[in-house]
């Protein structure tokens, strides 16, 4: 079977999932359901596995497959930049290169087993049905998103994990708390993708097209003809507008808000879209329009600062948080910030080789936490924890690996992929010691709050409330499989891109070579370093992570949690980190209540003054009536009136002979007719 | 067959006033046979308008196609001219869909002066589509003016507790602007003989005498001098505007649709908002291209803000209704930048927005008609958990609240796209003024998702509501299928407009295409993207 010219069914078997799930799963047994929803996303995997192979074995420069299945708009002639006519065409087109290759796989192989655990984490719940076909309409939206082939394919997947993402946040849309993160993950992300769709306008009035290779191309030849230059405001512009919707979607600074809110959703959705797949897409969208990241270096930089600053930001956030999913949901913004790091200092494959492996460990982490929610009867915070090492030991045992992932111990999965982007962001030309130094320290901090988390949740005293204590029970296999697979993902994917100095040959970022080939572009040259002094260098970032867990040994493990202690150790900083910095407080001064006040503010405006206007008009006209009619009644027809008493007074000797009467007139007459003859007989004399 | 073919137009047009004449003798008191009467003429108005769909010639979009040319009254030059080419097309049968969809609405909603009520409803639909195939601007004007009529009594009678306020104001706004459309109109009539006996080529075309020929005008407008078309267009754009309605003239909307019974809010936004730009489409940007251009600022700024300020205002209504009515200047906005951006994207847009903005919002005020007809209350904050006893309405209001909101693979994506490329083509900052209406858009339409859907179900008042029944499933249907293929596969609908779009294109800005092959020949105005490459 040919594969490859079959990628465009990958999106489309989840459809049918979602079709037959929301149509007519009400009806269907819980089992059959499952079956369905877990069923489509597999055979996607299938497909998505069948044809990955086939790509690989073509020759490295074909490895780039489209896929067109109809023209999807025209919009008829449009003007580019540069003077010249183009269509505003958009093909529904697929595009499989080693750069979705490595994407659909993780999503539809992730993705399976997260449908799989769902089953059991769900089994309770009465929207059961309602859950898997949304969770299928995600994989649709996610697979489009990663295997379209032009900016406005993947906008459709864009917008529709957003869709869904809003519809499996606000699952339990009883919960005032659900409805208000739904939207606030949706409106957020709108302020992202207003930045993204100007800059996808703006990509196609530059070049004339959308589709990734036609643009890809279209750089490099105005590159080598010298029609572009490298920082044109143009490609500053495009890149940072398209970051805008980067950072949205993938929650960095200033737009992550959304992210930590959304943990009201059901923990499989958690893991599923706000950690392993949907929150990379800008990583995705950032990786996919290298080639106009690498014209615009200052965006790069842009790229790099947000990046550090938020894994530093969120991960500060993550050392105080309570909540076992929020904690984990601030790990997922600080995570995401390393890969825009690595974006940023052009390390494009070390981006994408975190995304990879942090859906791993990620996607175990917040399992494992649906899987301890799950035993502790809804319980999510650690503080009603503890010791629960023994009664639940495949969930302690995988999520301890998922932490030494996180923490990047070597060996694990995380080690490979952070310590790739700590050491391009200390030797690329557009890196900087700066950049390292925040990344290291990012690293001890994540170390820190993971093994909280572990030592907080898993040992010490129980903190566990008596009526739970003794319903504490593991998890049944179809969730504990999962985690023990995605366990081994955490330490097996690593080995993917085994860097030079171990003897490695970087198998991953070879493999994305084909999309990620540097434009002909003059740099600084690369410093080239010893391999002894990498290794050095990720000693010491290794160094970091160790004291990090250290520290939390001695606070955690030692001395089993006090809330007193913990608050009084950080001081004055406590209320300022347990606060997320207080930016939730500050957008809703700055942003939010302020569109409402404007919104206010203007329907009174519209009631006072537009429509004032309009009813002032009509009244003015009505008043303009009765002055009319007065005008009318007394001066128009009061003059007409008036002549008509001065002469009727005036006429008054005249009325008394104008009398009407006909034999008035008549004596008149006869009277004149008997003077006339009497002055004839008489008056000659 | 031949005989229909010829006079398809006028058929459909008049259709259902033919039904009106059979609905006055019907029994008063046998109201099923009443209701049945006046849905099955809708429902035949619509079928027997398909056939305008399928025997379209597409490829010659721009050319006036199934016209009917005859004289009335002769000595002013009248003529009963109807025909359509793309733009009509589309409008034409957004009418005859919607028309049909309106009066099923009504069925449970009315049931006073039932007859009355009807007859006004299809008498609408004859007005509209009279509107719509008119080539000859007398007509145009005659059924630009009755139109109001029917409407008047829709609002003024089946209307809610503001009717007669809503209805008069409805009323004497429009026609305040009608008026100085006429003004408009009658300068170009006036004006026509002259510029005919000093340009051979419009004499030769349309003769030297008065006339009312929309043509006529149109090929008149490259002659015509600056200063006259600069007036004229601002007597037309006060007309328009108010009809579109554009900020600052838009305040007779809200409380038209608020007062109007479902039917006539579906119809009002669906259809007669559609009027207002269709003007500046047919009569305003070809007539007078000197005119627009100058107007172009003004115009494009009143969009931009009234984009900003329905949405604004929408967002903090507590009537669901005024909420979408206020929208509706929002997306109206949309229209019209997309067609002062003057560029064959922004007004190919345009047009697919209207019919869009039709599709959309007239299935969210049959969506609030419903929750309506059982609450007998539109107040956003007596709502709340609704999904929990009308799952099925739940999911139709999502898919609109989506269309709405621009959600790709739904219609309002493809119109508000496009319209944004050919803003910013016109301005960066236009598209990115705009592109604030999106987030802003999204905002108010989830808001009030929120508000009435989600949350628990704690009115006592909502906990017995019923599920949509059979009929309103079938009235929401066509739309949701409507959304979806526009959404999917808008290509029929852009090939409609394209090319009479390219014409207006050329008459306003007659180097825009800068020498490309000649574009009324059938042939693509530059070579497909897939030649460049």
């Amino acid at each position: 079977m040919n594969f490859l010219d079959l990628i465009w069914l990958i999106p489309l078997f989840p459809v049918v999932g979602f079709l037959v799930n929301g149509l007519i799963g009400k009806r269907l047994p819980k089992s059959v359901v499952g079956i369905i929803g877990a069923g489509a996303v597999l055979v996607s995997f299938i497909f998505s596995a069948g044809a990955v192979l086939q790509l690989a074995q073509l020759p490295a420069e074909e490895r780039s497959h489209t896929v067109r299945l109809y023209q999807w708009f025209d919009a008829g002639a449009a003007q580019t930049l540069g003077g010249q006519m183009a269509r505003f065409q958009v093909d529904f087109g697929f595009l499989l290169d080693p750069l979705s290759s490595v994407m659909i796989l993780v999503v539809t192989g992730i993705g399976f087993l997260i449908h799989v655990y769902s089953t059991g984490y769900m089994h309770e719940e009465d929207g059961f049905y309602r859950f898997f076909a949304y969770l299928n309409l995600f994989m649709f939206s996610m697979l489009t998103l990663v295997l379209g082939s032009n900016y406005l394919m993947m906008f459709i997947g864009w917008e529709g994990v957003g869709l869904c993402s809003y519809l499996l946040i606000g699952y339990y849309f009883h919960k005032k708390s659900a409805g208000d993160a739904a939207k606030k993950a949706f409106v957020v992300n709108r302020v992202g993708d207003w930045g993204l769709s100007i800059g996808i306008m703006l990509i196609f009035v530059s070049f004339g097209t959308i589709e990734f290779t036609a643009v890809g191309e279209a750089v490099r030849e105005g590159l080598a003809a010298g029609s572009f230059s490298v920082s044109d405001p143009l490609f500053i512009g495009i890149a940072l507008a398209l970051f805008v919707g980067a950072t949205g979607k993938s929650a960095q600074l200033p737009l992550y808000v959304w992210l930590p809110d959304a943990m009201e959703g059901p923990t499989p959705v958690s893991a599923l879209i706000h950690a392993a797949t949907m929150v990379t897409a800008g990583v995705y969208m950032v990786a996919r329009s290298n080639f106009i990241f690498q014209m615009a270096p200052e965006a790069m930089a842009v790229v790099a600062v947000i990046g550090a600053l938020t894994a530093l930001f969120a991960a500060s956030i993550g050392l105080v948080q309570n909540d076992i999913k929020r904690v984990l949901a601030y790990s997922t913004v600080s995570q995401l910030g390393y890969m825009f790091l690595a974006l940023g200092v052009g390390a494009f494959a070390a981006g994408v080789f975190h995304l990879m492996t942090h859906a791993f460990f990620k996607a175990l982490l917040f399992l494992g936490s649906g899987s301890v929610i799950h035993a502790m009867h809804h319980e999510q915070d650690m503080r009603k924890m503890g010791a629960l090492k023994n009664k639940i030991p495949i969930t302690f045992k995988t999520m301890a690996i998922g932490t030494l992932a996180i923490a990047g111990i070597p060996g694990l999965a995380g080690f490979f992929s952070k310590d790739e982007i700590l050491w391009k962001a200390f030797s690329n030309p557009q890196g900087h010691v700066i950049l390292w130094l925040l990344g290291v320290v990012v690293a001890g901090m994540t170390a820190f709050y993971m093994f909280r988390l572990l030592f907080m949740t898993f040992y010490g005293e129980s903190r566990v409330d008596h009526h739970v204590e003794h319903h504490i029970h593991e998890s049944p296999k179809s969730m504990t499989i999962p985690l023990m697979v995605l366990a081994a993902g955490s330490v097996v994917s690593g080995y993917l891109g085994i860097p030079l100095w171990l003897g490695g040959t970087n198998a991953f970022e070879h493999w994305l070579e084909p999309v990620f080939e540097p434009l002909p572009i003059t740099q600084a040259a690369i410093v080239e370093h010893s391999h002894a002094f990498e290794a050095g260098m990720a000693a010491l970032s290794v160094m970091v992570a160790l004291a990090g867990i250290y520290l939390a040994y001695r606070k955690y493990y030692k001395t089993s949690y006090r809330a007193e202690t913990e608050v009084a150790s950080y001081g004055a900083a406590y209320p300022v980190l347990q606060n997320k910095y207080y930016v939730d407080e500050l957008y809703d001064g700055l942003f939010v209540n302020r569109v409402k006040d404007a919104g206010v503010g203007l329907w009174k405006f519209d009631a006072k003054l537009v429509d004032g206007a309009v009813n002032g008009s009509a009244s003015l006209t009505v008043t303009g009536a009765n002055g009319s009619n007065w005008w009318d009644r007394w001066i128009v027809d009061g003059i007409v009136r008036f002549i008509g008493g001065f002469i009727k007074t005036a006429s008054w000797p005249i009325r008394l002979i104008e009398t009407g009467y006909t034999q008035n007139y008549a004596l008149v007459m006869v009277l004149g007719v008997l003077i006339i003859i009497g002055y004839a007989l008489w008056g000659g004399q | 067959m031949d005989f229909f073919r010829q006079h398809i137009l006028t058929i459909v047009a008049f259709w259902p006033v033919a039904g009106v004449i059979v609905l006055v003798f019907l029994n008063k008191e046998n109201k099923t046979l009443i209701r049945w009467w006046a849905n099955f003429v809708a429902f035949a108005g619509f079928v027997i308008s398909l056939p305008i769909w399928f025997w379209f010639d597409f490829e010659n979009s721009d050319q006036m196609q199934f016209i009917q040319k005859v004289p009335w009254i002769q000595n002013l030059g009248v003529e009963y001219h109807v025909g359509i080419d793309g733009i009509s097309l589309l409008l034409v049968m957004l009418t005859t869909l919607l028309g049909p969809l309106a009066l099923l609405s009504s069925w449970d909603a009315i049931d006073n002066r039932l007859k009355e009520y009807y007859a006004f409803l299809l008498m609408l639909q004859t007005g509209m589509i009279g509107v719509f195939i008119s080539l000859d601007f007398f007509l145009f004007y005659v059924f630009w003016e009755v139109m109001l009529v029917p409407m008047y009594f829709l609002i003024g009678v089946w209307g809610g507790s503001r009717k007669l306020y809503a209805a008069i104001k409805f009323f004497l706004y429009t026609l305040f602007g009608s008026v100085l459309l006429l003004l408009g109109i009658l300068a170009l009539y006036f004006a026509y003989p002259g510029m005919a006996a000093q340009q051979p080529s419009l004499a030769a075309e349309f003769g030297t005498a008065h006339t009312f020929n929309v043509l006529a005008f149109q090929a008149m407008g490259s002659f015509l001098p600056a200063g006259l078309q600069w007036w004229i267009f601002l007597a037309f754009f006060v007309g328009f505007a108010i009809k579109v309605p554009m900020f600052p003239f838009h305040t007779w909307l809200p409380d038209a649709h608020v007062e109007a019974p479902t039917a006539g809010s579906v119809i009002l936004a669906g259809v007669l908002l559609k009027m207002g730009t269709y003007g500046f489409l047919r009569f305003s940007l070809p007539m007078l291209p000197e005119g627009t251009k100058a107007f172009i600022p003004l115009m494009i700024t009143l969009s931009i803000v009234g984009i900003v300020y329905g949405a604004l205002v929408a967002m903090m209504q507590p009537d669901m209704k005024k909420l979408v009515a206020y929208s509706s200047v929002s997306h109206m906005g949309f229209v019209t930048l997309g067609m002062f951006a003057l560029n064959p994207n922004g007004l190919n847009g345009s047009i697919i927005q209207q019919i869009n903005h039709g599709i959309s919002t007239g299935a969210l005020f049959l969506i609030v008609g419903m929750i309506y007809e059982r609450r007998h209350t539109r107040e956003i904050s007596q709502f709340g958990g609704i999904s929990h006893v009308m799952p099925v309405f739940a999911v139709v209001f999502l898919i609109m609240t989506m269309s709405s909101i621009g959600l790709p693979l739904l219609n309002g994506f493809i119109g508000e796209f496009t319209i944004l490329m050919g803003a910013l083509q016109a301005n960066l900052w236009y598209a990115i003024a705009a592109g604030s209406g999106i987030v802003l858009g999204a905002a108010y339409m989830l808001w009030l998702y929120q508000r009435t859907m989600f949350g628990t179900l704690d009115n006592p008042a909502n906990q017995k509501l019923l599920d949509m029944n059979f009929r309103e499933i079938v009235t929401v249907a066509p739309l949701i299928i409507m959304a979806f293929w526009i959404g999917l596969y808008p290509a029929p609908f852009f090939k409609a407009v394209e090319k009479p779009v390219n014409k207006i294109v050329l008459k306003v800005r007659p180097d825009f295409f800068q020498g490309a092959p000649q574009l009324n020949a059938g042939q693509p105005a530059v070579p497909a993207q897939g030649d460049a490459r």
